[in-house]
């Protein structure tokens, strides 16, 4: 795929710069919205590709003064935190015994788990809804908690056993055979091999937390415990109003640091895709 | 000799949590606990509710056999939304099968500026769904929507005349099948790209010393090696659009009237703004039958791939 011409080069380049502005049309008007005006962006006839008034920071002050925003955000981290620490302490083992331990059903397991992940949000949530509500969960950060690792449990399972298997045997059977046992020599030997692989499941299971919208409004009505995905597009439209700088502000400074992270562990999300997807 | 016996002390001590037999299901177990009690016992209770008449206000309920389908059946509502899921799922797919290839293919190239072009390629699929969503909205506004000023300045509009763009049948259902075909693009496009890098480049050099062009190339060699792969792609694609709600909730309400309504946004607002558990199950349920083929595909291609 090296490019041979000029020809080659730039129609290559020219497709290229379609789909960038095609994927990043919207979020590079939301960045331009956010700095606008009031009475710059609600002119008609104004040309909207231009700050017909000079920008002002104005309505993303008001997004973190005004608005419960910061509130969404520190619920999403907290809820990111301990979903990634509770889908960590059931995933590896289980990800670990499926690469290791199980033998001929190791890939018969692998399966179910990876149906489980097919299994969507939008079936769920009615049953899941009682379920929290009996709980008496409803309202609080703790049944976002209970229910998240099902979004994130089977896949960071499914992306960690084809992790473990591309980790030689040897390596941790020299281990046992040096006399460590076998829990011994996975946490001396394997762990260390896999913290990439690691990493790119707390980067994922965090995005996933942050990306689901329908648990967040199905279980949660109170802006106190909501979270950045649920509590934007909810909470901070009133009626028919909209503060449409300060809510482009929001997308676009959640998007942001999400897309970075994705884009740092992205090629490791891949090649475990594409472990699992391959090997089954 | 001596060592051997020294091993088999060690393991004598360590002896349960050693066995393999032992510590496999150990280890598995809590996973599985979980996914039984969270996702598989909620499974069983959409089916309990779907045959019942449960609210969300009463505490019990009782079973109604198919009465509750039948009346979900009769809701011309529910047919539009069966109708939706399925059209849109499947031109927002035929849409990122196409673009997806060729994403997949300038992407997987070695260039200047890679990483930056990555990054706003995968802004789409990055972002939580409620956000994107919302700048779509915002793009998609019947006033400031900076597509009408273009359209204005070609006189196919008057400046200042609302563009129905979202309140309005076609426009409406298009702006929703875009959004869904935009944000699931980048994923494909990056398994398809994936695919790509490992199809051993002597291939193509090769059929390229024989004479065959870059067409004939790309629909003898690549194609047919870029397939399994590309079904794997266009399956999470399936499933994202087949089962969303967020996306058409945010945009459109499932409006104008009910016109953009898909099953997962009608099964929220019968199910949770309704109040009505029951139908919101029995309408969830329709999913059920596209899912399953979806695993179906899913099981038949590692099977094949396990006897490979």
């Amino acid at each position: 795929m090296v490019a041979r011409s000029p020809a080659v080069a730039i129609s290559r380049w020219a497709v290229l710069a379609v789909f960038a502005v095609l994927c990043a049309f919207p979020f590079g008007w939301a960045t331009f919205t956010m700095f606008k005006a009031d009475g710059d962006l609600y002119t008609v006839g104004h040309i909207p590709f231009l700050y017909n008034s000079p920008p002002t920071f104005d309505h993303v002050r008001v997004l973190f003064t005004d608005t419960a925003f910061l509130t969404f955000v520190r619920n999403s981290f907290e809820i990111g935190l301990i979903v990634v620490a509770i889908t960590l302490a059931i995933s590896v083992p289980a990800a670990y015994a499926i690469a290791r331990l199980t033998g001929q059903w190791g890939g018969r397991l692998a399966i179910t788990v990876f149906i489980f992940y097919l299994v969507p949000p939008t079936l769920l949530f009615l049953p899941l809804s009682r379920i929290v509500a009996d709980l008496g969960l409803q309202d609080t950060i703790w049944s976002l908690v209970l229910v998240y690792p099902t979004l994130t449990a089977p896949f960071s399972t499914w992306l960690l056993v084809g992790f473990f298997r591309s980790i030689p045997r040897d390596i941790e059977e020299q281990a046992m055979v040096d006399g460590y046992s076998r829990a011994g020599a996975v946490v001396r030997t394997v762990l260390p091999l896999a913290v990439p692989g690691l990493f790119t499941v707390v980067i994922f299971t965090f995005a996933f937390t942050m990306n689901d919208f329908i648990y967040a409004v199905a279980f949660i009505s109170s802006s106190d415990s909501m979270t950045v995905s649920a509590g934007v597009p909810t909470e901070l439209i009133r009626g028919d109003v909209f503060f449409w700088q300060s809510l482009m502000a929001a997308a676009v400074l959640v998007a942001i640091p999400v897309a970075l992270a994705y884009n740092f562990f992205l090629d490791r999300f891949v090649q475990g895709l594409s472990l699992g997807a391959v090997k089954g | 000799m001596r060592r051997t016996v020294i091993v088999d002390e060690t393991v004598r001590v360590h002896h349960l949590l050693d066995r393999e037999e032992v510590l496999g299901p150990l280890m598995l177990s809590p996973l599985m606990i979980y996914l039984v009690a969270l996702i598989g016992l909620p499974l069983v209770l959409v089916f309990v509710y779907a045959f019942s008449d449960a609210t969300t206000g009463a505490e019990g309920f009782s079973f109604v056999g198919l009465q509750t389908f039948q009346k979900t059946l009769d809701d011309p509502v529910f047919r539009v939304a069966l109708r939706n899921t399925v059209v849109f799922t499947v031109i927002a797919q035929l849409v990122v099968i196409v673009l997806a290839t060729i994403l997949g293919f300038v992407l997987s190239a070695d260039f200047r500026g890679r990483w930056f072009v990555r990054f706003l390629v995968l802004l789409p699929w990055t972002t939580p769904i409620a956000l994107s969503a919302l700048a779509w909205l915002w793009m998609l506004d019947s006033l400031f929507s900076p597509f009408n000023w273009i359209l204005g300045q070609f006189h196919v509009v008057d400046v200042g005349t609302p563009v129905a763009w979202l309140g309005q049948d076609n426009l409406a259902v298009t702006s929703v099948v875009a959004l869904n075909a935009w944000r699931t693009l980048p994923l494909a496009a990056v398994i398809l790209m994936a695919g790509l890098t490992s199809i051993p480049p002597e291939l193509n050099e090769q059929a390229e010393v024989d004479g065959a062009g870059f067409w004939r190339r790309f629909f003898d060699i690549t194609l047919p090696l870029l397939a399994p792969i590309m079904m794997v792609a266009i399956l999470f694609g399936i499933v994202a659009t087949f089962t969303d709600m967020a996306a058409v909730y945010i945009l459109t309400r499932g409006g104008p009237g009910e016109s953009t309504q898909v099953l997962g946004s009608w099964s929220f607002i019968t199910g949770i703004q309704g109040g009505s558990l029951a139908q919101g199950a029995a309408i969830g349920i329709f999913m059920f039958p596209v899912l399953l083929g979806v695993c179906i595909l899913m099981l038949r291609r590692a099977s094949r791939v396990d006897v490979v």
